[in-house]
């Protein structure tokens, strides 16, 4: 099949040219084509959350986007969150709550509670669990995710302070 | 033992942390090799059926296409279990379950393997399939395999320690309850993927999401006949696993294969809804428990009864089969016990071992039994409990050994959490508590085969630049293992976590472990990694007393310090104890093994349920039930866990959170389970949800908040004292959810999951109640006799009223 090249598409801040089969999943060119195979795919039908990444800051499921309707877009995956060698507090904070185990959901989980810290800093418990339902964990039971979350919250608002 | 721990007991990050919370984790799917070639598998659409013939030409020649395989290539079968050698990588003649894979195609890419096995055809012969343990008790024709007991029933136990009907006899009240416990599958976030290829010196190797690669090794070894010695098995972090991948798959054979004949890396990832179909899962299990009782609530025996519908393979069977039985009497003291289990194949996904392995199906029964009773008898749950808890170092009338218990001091403490005493009844319509109790191995006593060598292997080599690397072939299932294995040998060794590096799950280069299952992995690699660690640091104190002026066995290891004890003396780093050591002595390194003990029991059959340890929980499940729509809510469970020693808390509370999760989606919600397909569509058995958004489990909105309370009380057949919690704290929910539904609406739902339309059925009978009503009648076995510890036994099988005790 013809490959298609994706050209204005940014991933984590850089431009990325990019070519593919038509049909692909911006999941799959993430995954096949950059090497960035730190966005997981764990039911490909849009139900677990595992691929969650930045679509314009806000979070989409990877494995339903077609990778031919992100050009001119810009891209966030996990990979793109630390800042240089630092974890981002969101890293930070899942890594010593216990907010990861098997780690395999972790990064569609951070990417969706960075999309909703940056629109909303001071979230409650229950906005946290809602904006985190879309994304199943088998490990956690979820609870070490909304410690993880929360902490990370209050540092990134002492960070602006 | 120390006294002062360094590392031990505080709260940090796990070794694994950071490379999880980066992406930087490769687990087996993120794997791409240059030249690698995709797999894909054809499944069978029937649940059973006779392969006639399969014609692969057109998808041989498909573009794309390098390798089509089929069961004539692969003649030798596997299976988990020596006694159970019943599957075939691809199937050959039969197919036994919707989903059984029949053959493969090696492509460039997944598309062409996709389209080309829509090319193969396949003529089947169908026969009638077997939906239940009851229907395959009543057709013991066709048999779905040509061997097991008799017909269609795959295994068959009976024991009675003591005999049984005369306790009944004499009891003041006998309790007669019959339970159901649906199947339920593990669902990991990470679907199975594999990737076999050739390395450069010629030999096999295979990356894959498996939790036991030691026994994949034999496996593969067996089934492709390739020398152990030419095969390296690495288990990738897995995605999680929780059993479910446990069992070798027909896919790690496919990829193995396909690398040996092409010569290029092969990969497979499995899609979702196969996923559903590989299973090995939760047995469904119908239960019938006879428990009698003395007016003042002190237990007199339990006579239990369970059938389990196997699916389509023997897995692990004959061990889940034991499993609905073994541990029944170890949180409560039963001075007789009788079990007979029967295990029945059926064409459905084989069922395996998830979290607990066979135990919560017994244990919801009793737990809601016990509830019945302490209602019966106007006692208090959670006193009739704390009035029949085992003792510490004591025997079961089934001769396993209770070493440490904290199971009393559980109790008290969610009684006290969850205030119990003064909410109890007291919430107002619709609103109730419920309490449930339970126990876990901390390892198998035996291996899955028969052999005398040590559970579990470390090494442990230093360097002088003070760094030290552990290898073990325990494997990082999400658990936590390596932070284990890393915590521990920091701790002995007196180090910065951060000098010491793991290196685990490689058969290639790690001394064996048997594999992340039977919640072995902190008790017995754990052990084996401080018998590493003391053996190196009694041979550096050796080196190194003279030079502090004190005796090697007064020499301490602390926070990268090496010094004398009364601490006179400068002392040295640790970097500079490892240098004399290695100018005295040359390079350094250890091993270490570790050996469960023997079991006290010696009849045949004594070998499944013994363990080092054993772990207690005991958790109080709030629920607010609504009696107009049946709806469930949980608002609050507190559960506390006898642990030993918590020696990382942030993972310990990590497990039994995860526990209860996964608890309360079984309770409430997880079901695999299957319809049949009208007879015009072939009459088909098939799952009724195998994707993630029919298989309902909880999400982060459904979670309840979770108080959890650690006991501490240090094992010492344990490192450190630290016993199991993967599993453990799982066991209690499904039985607190019930009895705290009884609570609030005085129905009895005696079988899980429970959803809202059996609570509204239960509502409208006159019996209050929804669960089983019959159970059938199973040819078990003249039972082994075995004479209880306080009867004058010797742990041998006996004859029958060769002596009969008064209870």
């Amino acid at each position: 099949m013809r490959r298609s090249v994706l050209q204005g598409l940014t991933v984590n801040g850089e431009p990325a040219e990019v070519s593919f089969a038509p049909y692909k999943t911006l999941l799959e060119v993430l995954r096949e084509e950059l090497g960035l195979t730190g966005t997981k795919h764990g039911c490909e039908l849009g139900e677990c959350g595992a691929c969650a990444v930045l679509v314009d800051g806000e979070p989409r499921l990877s494995c339903l986007t077609l990778a031919l309707d992100c050009a001119g877009r810009s891209v966030e995956t996990i990979e793109g969150l630390a800042r240089g060698p630092q974890l981002h507090p969101l890293q930070a904070a899942f890594s010593d709550f216990g907010g990861s185990q098997c780690g395999y959901c972790t990064p569609g989980v951070i990417m969706t509670a960075k999309a909703l810290l940056d629109k909303n800093p001071s979230p409650t418990r229950e906005q946290i669990k809602e904006a985190t339902a879309g994304n199943l964990c088998r490990c956690t039971g979820y609870q070490q995710i909304a410690d993880a979350i929360e902490d990370a919250a209050r540092q990134l608002r002492e960070e602006k302070k | 033992m120390k006294k002062r721990f360094d590392i031990v007991g505080k709260p940090r990050r796990r070794v694994d942390g950071r490379s999880k919370v980066t992406g930087a984790l490769r687990y087996a799917d993120d794997l791409f090799m240059p030249r690698m070639l995709f797999a894909k598998l054809l499944r069978s659409p029937h649940p059973h059926a006779v392969v006639q013939e399969i014609s692969i030409e057109s998808a041989k020649k498909h573009p794309g296409v390098h390798l089509v395989l089929t069961g004539q290539d692969f003649p030798i079968p596997f299976g988990i279990m020596p006694v159970s050698v019943d599957e075939y990588p691809l199937a050959r003649e039969r197919v036994r379950y919707v989903g059984d894979p029949v053959a493969a195609v090696i492509a460039k890419d997944e598309q062409t393997a996709v389209e080309a096995l829509g090319l193969i055809e396949v003529s089947y012969r169908m026969l009638p399939p077997v939906s239940s343990p009851e229907e395959g008790l009543e057709n013991p024709e066709p048999r779905i395999h040509d061997y097991g007991e008799q017909g269609n029933i795959h295994r068959n136990q009976s024991y009675e320690f003591g005999n049984i009907e005369e306790s009944l006899k004499k009891s003041d009240l006998v309790f007669e309850d019959l339970f159901f416990y649906e199947g339920n599958t593990h669902l990991p976030m990470e679907q199975q993927a594999s990737l076999a290829f050739v390395d450069p010196e010629g030999k096999l190797q295979i990356s894959s999401s498996t939790q036991n690669p030691h026994y994949l090794h034999r496996q593969l070894a067996r089934v492709l006949q390739v020398a152990e010695t030419q095969i390296r098995v690495v288990a990738t972090p897995n995605g999680g696993a929780f059993g479910g991948k446990c069992d070798p798959g027909g896919h790690e054979f496919v990829v193995c294969k396909a690398a040996l004949v092409l010569g290029r890396p092969v990969k497979i990832g499995l899609t979702r809804e196969e996923v559903f179909y590989v299973h090995r899962g939760r047995h469904p299990v119908l239960m019938k428990m006879k428990t009698g009782v003395t007016k003042d609530g002190k237990l007199t025996g339990m006579h239990l009864q369970t059938l389990l519908d196997g699916g389509g393979y023997g897995s692990h069977g004959p061990a889940s089969t034991f499993y609905t039985g073994v541990l029944t009497p170890v949180t409560y003291h039963y001075p007789r016990f009788k079990f007979e289990a029967c295990r029945v194949f059926t064409n459905k996904p084989a069922c395996g071992p998830k979290r607990g392995h066979g135990t919560p199906q017994p244990r919801f029964g009793q737990e809601v039994q016990l509830d019945k009773i302490a209602e019966k008898l106007g006692m208090d749950p959670a006193e009739l409990r704390l009035k029949n808890v085992t003792k510490a170092d004591s025997l079961t009338a089934s001769w396993l050994k209770v070493g440490t218990t904290g199971l009393a001091e559980c109790i008290e403490k969610v009684v006290a959490m969850s205030g119990w005493k003064e909410r109890r009844g007291k919430l107002g319509k619709g609103r109730g508590l419920g309490l449930a109790c339970s126990t876990y191995m901390c390892g198998a006593g035996v291996a899955i085969y028969w052999n005398k060598m040590p559970h579990s292997g470390v090494q442990i080599l230093l360097d002088r630049s003070g760094s030290v690397i552990v290898y073990c072939g325990a494997t990082e299932i999400g658990q936590g293992s390596d932070d284990v294995l890393a915590g521990l040998v920091a701790e002995a060794l007196g180090v910065e976590i951060g000098n010491v590096r793991v290196v685990t799950g490689d058969t290639g280069i790690t001394p064996v472990d048997l594999g992340s299952y039977s919640s072995r992995v902190t008790i017995m690699a754990g052990n084996a990694a401080l018998q590493a660690a003391e053996r190196l640091r009694s041979t550096i104190a050796g080196v190194v007393s003279e030079t502090l002026g004190t005796l090697p066995d007064r020499v301490v290891f602390s926070q990268g310090k090496v010094f004398a004890a009364d601490q006179s003396g400068a002392g040295m780093t640790w970097v500079e104890a490892v240098a004399m050591a290695e100018a005295a002595l040359g390079t350094l390194s250890a091993v270490g093994s570790y050996s469960p003990p023997k079991a006290p029991g010696k009849y045949k059959g004594a070998g499944v349920g013994p363990s080092p340890a054993y772990s207690f929980s005991a958790c109080v499940v709030e629920t607010e039930v609504d009696e107009r729509t049946g709806w469930i809510h949980v608002p609050k469970i507190w559960i506390a866990h006898d642990i030993g020693r918590a020696l990382n808390p942030t993972l310990a509370r990590g497990q039994v959170i995860g526990g209860v999760y996964m608890g309360l989606g079984e309770a409430l919600m997880e079901e695999q389970s299957f319809r049949r397909l009208p007879e015009k569509l072939s009459g088909a058995l098939v799952h009724r949800a195998p994707s993630m958004l029919d298989y309902k489990s909880l999400t982060a909105l459904d979670m309840p908040e979770v108080e959890v309370a650690l006991i501490e009380d240090p094992d010492p057949n344990c490192p450190y004292g630290a016993k199991e919690v993967g599993q453990g704290p799982l066991l209690p929910v499904m039985p607190a959810v019930a009895n705290a539904i009884y609570d609030a609406v005085g129905v009895r739902i005696d079988e899980i999951p429970i959803t809202p339309d059996k609570v509204l059925r239960a509502l409208e009978r006159q019996s209050k109640r929804v669960g089983p009503d019959s159970f059938p009648a199973v040819p078990y076995p003249e039972p082994t006799f075995v004479l209880p510890p306080w009867e004058e036994g010797d742990g041998e099988e006996t004859k029958r009223d060769a002596k009969t005790a008064v209870v």
